[in-house]
């Protein structure tokens, strides 16, 4: 049973279904593995073990009686920012290190609704604000390629739980590029669908008009696997679509053939690293061969999506997180003197540095006297930057380029200049501004470390991506790798 | 764009952050930098340009009918309140 942790979330499902092993001895695998491995990664908030072997063996039960969920017995991770019944929920941030969420978030509910046991909580960047994993209360991630290095953010605690094969596959969060640059710098798959694809109720908000939830996992049937219970319209959620699920697995098997990809002209210019630039063209080229016509495409408003970025997110993230106050859960500062006294220390000893850093650039741009300066201005370069991508649809049926300027970089490189650190998502914000589907997939090794090909669709093109990304997995073995001393 | 001490301690102030006296200067000066960073926004010509607050440009944000769906659970939920009596939360005084 030594190798159940090599096996895909789709082989696990088989060997369950098979009765090869029981969910509890997978439970009890991957516990053991976390127990063994999370001491160096802390990849972990919460560990939900009993929980998990609780569940385990009621999946066992159904599969014992042939009347088995679809995804009955399958262990999975859950991003701390996502609410759960009855168990912490902290969001890595000191001011919710004592919330115990009082219900389940949709995506929660309905992947234990198609059967899936949830080992524990993972490690993130605090309220999802950063690239690295290093603004998490609960202490950095490292990542397992090479401890020294981050995971990546704000889903690093996701990331390297199913990396280093502690977790066969989590969910994860994309604001700016949470999910796709973790699952790169790692080595995985890392899936976000178009914005109001996957419902958000009860995923804690960071920047509203951006957030989506999506997957990491090792290959891309695992992701469609996934998706196909996390997508879905939900009343509880109004930004939710209300629009069909299309059949994810059903699309992967399809031809490249007469395929046509949009090289982005942009992400190719200065800041790439350049193995992996190499890289990232290389897997182009195997797309050519499968059939598909390459076309140098340019988005030239692309290079100011940081910049939107950065007042976008920051204004509503200060809009979001004003219900942090101290009055009716979270940190509350002992012994207030009056009102604004406990708003104000509650949120100052609450919040970490970024997290107040983001707070206070968004109540800048909102305020009087420079909202049409910066915000407004934002809006109106997102809206460029959004008729970029159409107009690039027009002509392509998929966008490709790296996923991150470079592999992962040393814990503590990049702390101490936040310009610097919020450069590594210059590849993927352009799809939150827009709110474009995108998926990254493992694409070679530059020093060892994972590198990410991007692939960037049309709103509610999710088959049609796993389908192209698929295609890539059939032909490479990128996705099969196991960081040493993991295997 | 250069932000003064002042400054900051008015957006702190408006964020209801307290800061503490040696991480000011961090503040003026990493805010500083952002601000500075986002003036390339500038270079964009949109004089014509209609801001957009929202990815999906034809949705339109649905209302729900005005019906009671959610049973009472304050208690569950008062169970993460810092301070809570007769199932009231419980501030520092407002009015003298």
């Amino acid at each position: 049973m030594t190798e159940l942790h090599r096996l895909t979330l789709a082989e696990l499902n088989e060997g369950l279904r098979a009765r090869r092993f029981s969910s509890v001895e997978l439970a009890r695998h991957f516990l053991a593995r976390i127990e063994r491995f999370n001491p160096t990664l802390n990849a972990f908030i919460t560990v939900t073990g009993e929980q998990a072997l609780a569940a385990a063996r009621r999946a066992d039960e159904l599969l014992a009686a042939g009347e088995a969920l679809p995804l009955a017995g399958l262990p999975l991770v859950h991003k701390d920012i996502f609410c759960t019944d009855g168990v912490l929920t902290t969001c890595g941030s000191k001011m919710l290190s004592n919330f115990v969420a009082p219900y389940d978030a949709t995506v929660v509910e309905r992947l234990a609704g198609a059967g899936v046991v949830m080992l524990g909580k993972t490690n993130m960047d605090e309220f999802a604000m950063g690239s690295s994993n290093e603004n998490s209360a609960y202490g950095p991630v490292r990542n397992p390629w090479d401890t020294n290095k981050v995971p990546g953010g704000s889903s690093g605690g996701s990331a390297a739980a199913v990396a280093a094969r502690i977790a066969p596959a989590a969910t994860g969060t994309d604001t700016g590029g949470s999910i796709r640059q973790p699952a790169a710098l790692t080595g995985l798959t890392g899936f976000k669908p178009t914005y109001g694809r996957v419902s958000r109720y009860g995923m804690i908000a960071f920047a509203s008009s951006l957030d989506q939830a999506g997957t990491l996992t090792h290959t891309v049937r695992d992701a469609a696997m996934l998706l196909t219970h996390m997508a879905g319209f939900d009343p509880r959620d109004s930004t939710s679509v209300d629009t069909p699920v299309p059949d994810y697995l059903g699309a992967l098997e399809q031809p490249l053939a007469g395929l046509k990809v949009g090289l982005l002209k942009e992400f190719f210019e200065k800041g790439l690293e350049e193995e992996s630039g190499k890289l990232v063209r290389e897997a182009l080229r195997l797309y050519e061969k499968l059939g598909a016509k390459l076309v140098e495409v340019s988005l030239p408003n692309l290079p100011l999506s940081v910049p939107a970025y950065y007042v976008v997110a920051p204004a509503e993230c200060s809009s979001n997180l004003s219900r942090f106050d101290g009055a009716r859960f979270g940190h509350r500062c002992e012994d207030p003197k009056d009102l604004l006294d406990m708003y104000k220390r509650s949120r100052g000893e609450g919040f970490g540095d970024e997290v107040k850093r983001r707070i206070m650039t968004g109540t800048y741009v909102l305020s009087a006297g420079y909202y049409d300066a910066y915000y407004l201005r934002a809006q109106k370069v997102r809206r460029l930057i959004t008729d970029d991508f159409a107009r690039a649809f027009k002509q392509v049926d998929v966008l490709m380029g790296p996923t991150s300027p470079t592999p992962a970089f040393d814990i503590g490189a990049k702390v101490d200049d936040p310009v610097t650190m919020y450069l590594n998502d210059i590849y993927t914000i352009g799809a939150n501004l827009a709110g474009l589907p995108a998926t990254s997939v493992p694409c070679g090794s530059s020093g060892g470390l994972p590198v990410g090909l991007q692939i960037i669709g049309p709103h509610f093109a999710e088959a049609k991506l796993l389908n192209i990304a698929h295609g890539y997995q059939r032909e490479t073995e990128w996705h099969k790798r196991i960081p040493k001393g993991y295997e | 764009m250069s932000l003064t001490r002042r400054d900051v301690e008015n957006i702190a102030h408006l964020a209801r952050l307290a800061i503490s006296e040696e991480q000011l200067p961090v503040y003026v000066d990493s805010l500083s930098k952002i601000l500075s960073f986002v003036e390339q926004l500038n270079a964009a010509d949109t004089a014509a340009v209609e801001p957009m607050a929202h990815p999906l440009a034809e949705q339109v944000q649905r209302l729900r009918p005005d019906a009671v769906v959610d049973a009472d659970q304050h208690e569950k939920y008062q169970r993460n309140a810092p301070s809570v009596a007769a199932g009231l939360y419980l501030v520092p005084k407002v009015i003298e």
